[in-house]
């Protein structure tokens, strides 16, 4: 009796904690499993509504448009002129601000088209990469209106009346025609 | 003195493992946070391309995905080498997308349909007319917002 009386005392009141670790890495085995490292990124576009009509035919002062076609071998044709993507983004932010007031690139920035049409042959990486270069184009010219105008870089972090101004005096005016078919698929 | 080399000279030191289920419990709780669970089984190829300009999705609940690639090896045999569309965990038509995105509608609550936002995973080496066939199939059920997943490019040029 005496004997399990001092067993007793010994326990005290303390729960035996020595287990807590195996089973806290039970759980930690699990989720690293089960884990997929998130990369929800991308890039995030506004496709036009679909209408069975045909489009109404827009006249359009050839200035103002910039034409890029991408071909299915992955060339690309900007303005007529064959040109590395290497190269799109500058000549991209040219066009849309005229810096020098040129005649042959755009009026002003609010009336920039930038047209984009490829093959249903091109690879998809491309394309991508074309459309990133010219999102790209557009947001280094945010940026740089917005570190005039505020002091910081663009971000959506922006009150939506700041980055609306800026939208206004740089509006992304991106039209994707139907693609054609010669290429490959 | 005599109180110090007293201490020292006690039996082996053991390293107190108090502390271990607290670090554990650490590293469990940052894996859950940033868990996100397996939604389907791949059943085609898809690596997407490397792009400078990313926007981050915001609430997974919100998105949908399609996934579009060859199929992986397990499925050749039957399904070939064609690049096709994959839709939750199975194989699927270009035509059986609004269907697709309309199961994923009822589900969200109906304020928050607007910031709907289709995922579109497309591995690189495809070629855009499967593409531009579901883009037209989503422009068809009216899902506008989508977003081509990519990954981050680390352009040393650049910057």
């Amino acid at each position: 009796m005496a004997k399990a009386s001092k067993a007793r005392d010994l326990m005290k009141n303390e729960i035996n904690a020595s287990s807590m670790a195996d089973i806290a890495f039970l759980l930690l085995i699990f989720f690293l499993v089960t884990t997929t490292v998130a990369e929800d990124k991308g890039i995030t576009v506004k496709l036009p509504p679909w209408s069975e009509e045909k489009a109404e035919e827009i006249k359009l002062k050839s200035r103002n448009v910039y034409s890029v076609l991408v071909n299915a071998q992955n060339q690309l044709l900007v303005r007529n002129q064959p040109m590395d993507i290497n190269d799109l983004r500058e000549n991209a932010k040219e066009f849309i601000m005229n810096p020098t007031g040129r005649p042959d690139l755009a009026e002003k920035p609010t009336r920039a088209i930038i047209s984009l049409k490829n093959d249903r042959g091109t690879n998809y990486k491309t394309y991508l990469e074309v459309y990133n270069e010219l999102k790209g184009a557009y947001n280094e010219l945010w940026n740089e209106m917005c570190q005039r105008k505020y002091g910081k870089d663009y971000s959506d972090e922006l009150p939506f009346a700041v980055r609306k101004s800026i939208q206004d005096e740089i509006p992304l005016v991106l039209s994707e025609a139907e693609p054609t078919s010669f290429g490959k698929e | 003195m005599s109180k110090f080399s007293k201490k020292r000279s006690g039996t082996s030191p053991s390293i107190s493992t108090a502390s271990l289920p607290d670090i554990i419990f650490i590293l469990l709780f940052f894996f859950m946070v940033v868990t996100v669970m397996r939604t389907a089984e791949l059943k085609v190829r898809v690596f997407t391309p490397y792009v400078t300009e990313l926007t981050k999705l915001e609430e997974k609940s919100l998105v949908n995905y399609l996934y579009i690639g060859r199929p992986i090896q397990k499925f050749q045999a039957l399904y070939g080498t064609k690049p096709r569309l994959q839709l939750g965990d199975k194989f699927a038509e270009l035509n059986e997308i609004p269907l697709f995105l309309e199961k994923h509608r009822v589900k969200v609550p109906e304020s928050k349909r607007p910031r709907i936002t289709s995922s579109l995973r497309v591995d690189g080496d495809v070629t855009m007319g499967i593409v531009q066939d579901a883009k037209t199939q989503l422009r068809k059920s009216g899902q506008l917002k989508v977003n081509y997943s990519a990954k981050k490019k680390v352009d040393s040029e650049r910057f």
